[in-house]
């Protein structure tokens, strides 16, 4: 019997034999929708610290030099107290990496806390102040929707001007435009000088709610004590540039801090990879843990199916005797109920990917996960469904193909 | 007489020579067959009878090719078929016999062209040419109007009848019928044997197995087997 004839044949069954044939589905069924919904999300959230978090966020060939590292999984108390006890970064040091790098980067100074700002009655609370330099805006691509970033100039002399973030704006002027306004932070006063591009959230903290201003302004106070930094930012124009660059900065912080060879770094250049280590720290229990809960429910799945087929073989064993009187080999028999048992597995990873892609969707549009169906993966459970039907149909089908044409002609 | 080693003539369909098979049953071993030595000729029209017990049934498995042989020798159509393998007793069964049970044995749930169609599917028929030649058997035996119609939709008889064509939609040598009117009604059954009659007249070889001397008196030639022998071997008017 030719291929096509199992598969027209198995299709049949499944039709006339619904409710049998959704059941033996369901495993299948829930296993690849589970299997394309949970890769959704890491495939989202991946795609999403690759492309947009350190991408953009984060500033492609960027690195960042801290008292401790930014993004840290797991770390042991006694490494927290270490990291606690090493000196600050000061200006300083940043002025002291400007004047030593020999690569063209762009360099910009940060320090941030959270504030209230004020316009008149209104209030804005829970703000991320940061004091940065000029050239942070273009570090960290910050586009302006309305005015304009402040200068050197301005950073240098400490003006007391701000750019909002988005989000500040409309909490503060609704639709009224704010620039030329003044604003309170911490006390004193700030001319707004523009608006920064709304940025939207990434897995659900809102990227609006900051204003910057110039790093020698009065609210350094706020931020840190005087002289103090939280990072400084190097942007260099090539991937091996920044390498070069950080290693310059290693060079020098170590010099300036009188470290000894065998000593080790006491502070720490982040860059986007450390995020993404980070990420990919976290990626990582799930990919251990997401095959696990698929492995379950395929091989829940194919018992199911095993099951339903032996009772099919059991149900049809006088249609197989007829099936062997009239001719059939027995590989056809074989072929018939391997196709039967892998069309029933089929349909149901093929709901599986409808109900997946579907609750990706879901998932995308009620919580802040960013999923993003992979097309590897529908792949994965269509072929891991029918998979799993073929294995599971092995033995009931072989067990059919075996049948003695006299006994199952018999059986009543 | 044929011995061992010989090949039959031409036109002997069913060639058995001292067929035996003996089943163990736990231990014991059981002589359903004890050297059974037949011919049968194209277009004879043969009743097997005998009580229960006496071997019919095994002797139809094995002219039926369901069933190897403890030892003899089985001949059908010009070929030895006694140490065939599974796969070519398939292969055997599905050009040479046409079955027709006692149960029809009709798939519920396929139309009645459908259930004709099968031997054709296992033939490798393709789609078309055995859509063409199960409506040709079914016209054969009165059904030509009945082709979409499911097996719980028609009567017994026709139910037959349907067994009948996907019987002969193979044109096999023989047509091997086990009780076929066990299930039915006399009247049914009359007509049924008028079907046999006239594929019979048309030149088709049959092998009816039965226990009923009746259905037995429409053949033109009766072997009744006891204990796994031959007891007689008679031909009758028709």
């Amino acid at each position: 019997m030719p291929l096509f004839e199992a598969l027209r044949l198995a299709l049949q069954t499944i039709r006339t034999q619904k409710l049998k044939s959704g059941f033996s589905l369901l495993g299948v069924f829930i296993g690849v929708a589970s299997l394309i919904g949970a890769w959704s999300i890491v495939n989202g959230v991946n795609r999403y610290m690759t492309e947009k978090f350190a991408q953009t966020l984060f500033g492609v060939n960027t690195f960042q030099l801290r008292r401790r590292p930014m993004f840290t999984p797991n770390v042991p108390d006694s490494v927290w107290r270490a990291w606690a006890r090493r000196p600050r970064i000061r200006f300083s040091d940043a002025e002291a990496l400007n004047a030593g790098f020999t690569v063209p980067v762009i360099t910009a100074w940060q320090s941030s806390d959270n504030q209230t700002v004020s316009y008149r009655d209104k209030q804005a609370r829970d703000i991320e102040l940061t004091a940065a330099s000029e050239r942070y805006f273009e570090i960290k691509n910050l586009r302006l929707a309305l005015g304009r970033a402040f200068t050197a100039q301005e950073n240098r002399s400490g003006a007391a001007v701000v750019v909002l973030g988005d989000a500040v704006a409309q909490r503060l002027f609704v639709d009224r435009s704010p620039l030329d306004r003044s604003v309170r932070i911490g006390g004193s006063a700030y001319r707004v000088i523009g608006v920064v591009e709304k940025q939207g959230s990434v897995l659900g903290f809102p990227l609006d709610r900051f204003v910057v201003v110039p790093a020698q302004s009065p609210a350094q106070n706020l931020v840190n004590p005087p002289g103090i930094l939280d990072a400084f930012l190097v942007k260099a124009q090539s991937e091996p540039e920044m390498r070069l660059a950080m290693d310059q900065a290693e060079g020098i912080m170590r010099s300036r801090r009188h470290l000894r060879p065998r000593q080790d770094d006491n502070f720490a250049l982040d860059t986007s990879e450390g995020v993404q280590r980070f990420w990919a720290g976290i990626s990582r229990i799930l990919v251990v843990v997401l095959p696990g809960v698929v492995l379950v429910s395929l091989v829940i799945g194919g018992i199911v199916i095993m099951n339903i087929m032996l009772m099919a073989v059991a149900e049809r064993t006088r249609e197989i005797g007829l099936r062997k009187s009239l001719g059939a080999r027995r590989r056809d028999v074989l072929r018939q109920f391997l196709a039967e048992s892998a069309a029933i597995a089929t349909v149901g990873a093929a709901f599986g990917v409808v109900a997946g892609i579907g609750l990706t969707f879901l998932i995308a549009a009620a919580s802040p996960l960013p999923a993003s169906v992979s097309p590897v993966s529908i792949l994965l459970g269509v072929v891991m469904g029918a998979g799993v039907g073929v294995v599971a149909g092995v033995y009931p089908a072989s067990r059919a193909a075996r049948l003695d044409p006299i006994a199952a002609l018999r059986q009543e | 007489m044929f011995r061992t080693g010989d090949t039959p003539l031409p036109d002997i369909i069913i060639l058995s020579h001292k067929l035996t098979r003996a089943y163990d049953m736990g231990g014991e071993i059981v002589r359903a067959l004890q050297g059974v030595s037949v011919q049968i000729r194209k277009n004879e029209y043969v009743a097997v009878m005998g009580p229960s017990g006496s071997g019919k049934s095994t002797l139809m498995n094995l002219i039926g090719c369901l069933d190897t042989p403890t030892s003899g020798e089985y001949w059908l159509n010009g070929q030895k078929v006694s140490d065939l393998d599974d796969d070519e007793l398939a292969r055997i069964r599905n050009k040479e016999i046409g079955f027709v049970f006692q149960t029809f044995n009709l798939l519920p749930r396929a139309s009645a062209l459908h259930n004709v169609e099968l031997p054709l599917i296992y033939a490798g028929a393709g789609a078309r040419e055995r859509r063409a030649r199960a409506a040709r058997a079914l016209e054969r035996v009165g059904l030509g109007d009945r082709m979409e119609h499911r097996p719980n939709e028609l009567s017994g008889g026709q139910r037959q009848r349907v067994a009948i064509a996907r019987a002969l939609v193979n044109d096999p040598s023989i047509l091997l019928a086990d009780e076929p009117t066990g299930n039915l009604d006399s009247t049914t059954s009359s007509e049924i044997m008028a079907v046999f009659r006239e594929l019979h007249r048309q030149g088709q070889t049959i092998v009816m197995v039965t226990h009923e001397h009746d259905i037995a008196a429409h053949a033109a030639r009766v072997v009744t087997l006891r204990d796994g022998l031959i007891a007689s071997d008679q031909l009758q008017a028709a």
